[in-house]
């Protein structure tokens, strides 16, 4: 049999009941549909997550003092022998293949200027901080590279901090008081926005060696390293320990790669996708009965039929084929409605929720006609067995 | 061109063994036109099945066109059935969601014969059959004498050396009976074997040579 006269054929059967053919494939389409949605959410979810966390960039070390068996943050410096200093952030500058190595504390600090006051997050921070998280200044410059443990009491306001303070005046140059002391406005922020309910904008930044004074700190919380984005992160990261066991003597520090915080993100989302993906799974299931049962009825319907396509000729395969083929074509017409439905529900939801992140990756949507036709062709199992199975004589007798 | 040596066919129903056909010898040369008659539950039919390759015999020889098809498997039984044998049963037997043409053209497609070749012998068939007009209708909207017509059409699509008719006009009236054996008699003088099973005396008589089965063996046999 010629594969185009064995695609008529099995079109013809399936069109002989339209209604019928409709209906289970409707099944189908419903499974279909529901899978490509709740993954399109679930994918959604994991883009949004991740952009979120690597909008600072992916090549990103974080060192916090302490030690820390698993990966995670390091709450400040409590059972560490050697705080993690400045001479240290300095001293990682010099690591192979890192471009910025920059110390970093932080803390709540009241602002005030004018007789106005707010209470916004402090960063005390070295000058190569906009560069370890590629943020843009809209005015003036950042803080300059003074001696780090001497430097000048310049300050620089994030977005929202700068409006609240001076309204729609300039604030460069003005003298504010931060946590009691005084400080010059040498820079603005560009607004960032916020960054998993952090606000980006709600905040000063003052030299590290200050900040470390003002809140009588002697450890740093962090040293935020950025490297070449080609450099093999095995080997910047050993390098970054070499250094630091030199200057300390043991292993009190704990490495933190963005990207290895990036996977164990990417698990757990892969997860929870996969999980809504199977939910989904459930009612495909129930499409693939659906279709077992039509095609039970319709080997029964036809029994005569496949009793005379023994008799001109066909072997027991070629019946087998043709039962497969039908339930194929039905879980693949199924498929193809469910995608097209699926995917317009999520363009939908798309324009009517824009906050929901929602996103169809078109592997999935392979991948669930692939399985559409799977299921289809095992529900078809059983059925074209059968059928192939019927003894010919029988079979034409059976009307 | 067939020769049946003992062959014995026996049913069970229930605890009761049923012999249908109890040591069958016959021979049928190529271009023969016989009818096979008797009363109900004689065998004939049975006989034609085995003829036909659809029944296996309990026992005996086959031979068809000097080949031993005795113990074919499943799959050559359906070759065999393909290129040499067609069919005509009394019900017609055509597939009711396709046109006259798609019926008549059903065992080349199944045979697998390229498109091209089966529009040609499509055509012819159609032609000789008188039904041109009538290619792309239904089966339902065909007449009784023309189902019939499209199922012998159908029967000679793959050109076999033996065509079985079992009761072909059991379901058409007198008139168009005579009518379709009138065909199957133009496909016995191109040079068919034909072989009829039939109750009615009349059609039976048509034959050249006629067979009379009572209690599964051959009572009769008049040439």
């Amino acid at each position: 049999m010629i594969t185009r006269d064995f695609i008529a054929f099995t079109l013809a059967a399936l069109k002989a009941h339209r209604l019928r053919t409709a209906l289970t494939a409707l099944g189908i389409a419903v499974g279909i549909a529901s899978v490509i949605l709740l993954t399109s959410i679930g994918e959604g979810l994991h883009r949004f997550v991740i952009s979120e966390f690597t909008q600072f960039g992916t090549n990103i070390i974080s060192i916090t003092p302490g030690r820390i068996q698993t990966h995670g943050a390091a709450l400040g410096a409590v059972n560490t022998v050697r705080p993690l200093g400045i001479d240290d952030a300095l001293a990682l500058r010099h690591a192979p293949r890192v471009q910025v190595a920059d110390p970093l504390v932080q803390g709540n600090v009241e602002v005030v200027h004018a007789g106005k006051s707010r209470r916004v997050t402090l960063f005390g921070t070295g000058p190569d901080f906009t560069k370890a998280l590629s943020m843009r200044m809209a005015g003036g410059e950042y803080l300059p590279p003074d001696d780090p443990h001497a430097a000048r009491a310049f300050a620089v306001l994030g977005a929202k901090a700068a409006t609240e303070l001076f309204g729609a005046d300039n604030p460069l140059g003005a003298r504010i008081r931060i946590g009691g002391e005084r400080y010059r406005v040498v820079g603005v922020m560009e607004a960032r926005g916020q960054i998993l309910g952090f606000d980006m904008d709600d905040i000063v930044m003052i030299p590290v060696a200050r900040a470390l004074d003002m809140f009588n700190r002697e450890s740093l919380m962090e040293i935020r390293v950025t490297y070449e984005p080609t450099a093999p992160l095995a080997e910047v990261e050993a390098g970054l320990r070499r250094i630091l066991l030199a200057r300390h003597g043991a292993e009190d520090f704990t490495i933190t790669p963005q990207q290895k915080m990036l996977d164990v993100f990417g698990t757990i989302l892969d997860a929870i996708t996969f999980a809504v993906a199977a939910i989904g799974g459930i009612s495909l299931v129930v499409g693939g009965i659906g279709i077992l049962t039509i095609l039970t009825i319709g080997v029964a319907e036809r029994t005569s039929e496949i009793g005379l396509l023994r008799a001109i000729g066909a072997t027991q395969r070629r019946i087998l084929l043709l039962f497969l083929g039908e339930a194929a074509v039905l879980a693949a017409l199924g498929g193809a409605a469910g995608l097209a439905l699926g995917w317009s529900i999520a363009l939908l939801l798309e324009f009517a929720f824009p906050a929901l992140p929602v996103h169809t990756p078109w592997f999935y949507a392979v991948l669930a006609e692939l399985s559409a036709i799977g299921i289809g062709l095992t529900a078809g199992v059983a059925p074209a067995r059968r059928a192939a199975r019927l003894d010919p004589l029988e079979a034409l007798r059976g009307e | 061109m067939i020769r049946l040596t003992g062959i014995a066919r026996v049913f069970r129903v229930g605890d009761e063994e049923v012999h249908a056909l109890r040591g069958i010898n016959l021979a049928i040369e190529q271009g023969e036109y016989l009818s096979i008659m008797g009363p109900s539950g004689s065998g004939k039919s049975t006989l034609l099945n085995v003829l036909g390759l659809l029944d296996r015999p309990n026992a005996g020889r086959y031979e068809l066109n000097g080949r031993d098809v005795t113990h074919l498997s499943d799959d050559e039984l359906a070759r065999v059935r393909r290129e040499t044998i067609g069919f005509i049963f009394q019900s017609f037997h055509l597939v009711p969601r396709l046109t006259a043409g798609q019926n008549i053209e059903l065992p080349m497609v199944l045979a697998g014969l390229a498109p091209a070749e089966r529009r040609r012998r499509l055509d012819r068939l159609l032609a000789d059959y008188g039904l041109t007009a009538r290619a792309d209708h239904r089966p339902a909207q065909l007449s009784g004498g023309q189902c019939q017509r499209v199922a012998i059409a159908r029967a000679m699509a793959m050109g076999p050396t033996l065509i079985l008719a079992d009761e072909p006009t059991g379901n058409l009236d007198r008139h168009t009976g005579q009518e379709v054996m009138a065909v199957l008699e133009r496909v016995h003088q191109d040079g068919g074997t034909v072989a009829v099973v039939t109750h009615d005396p009349e059609i039976g008589a048509r034959a050249r040579r006629r067979l009379r089965l009572i209690d599964g063996e051959i009572a009769e046999d008049k040439r």
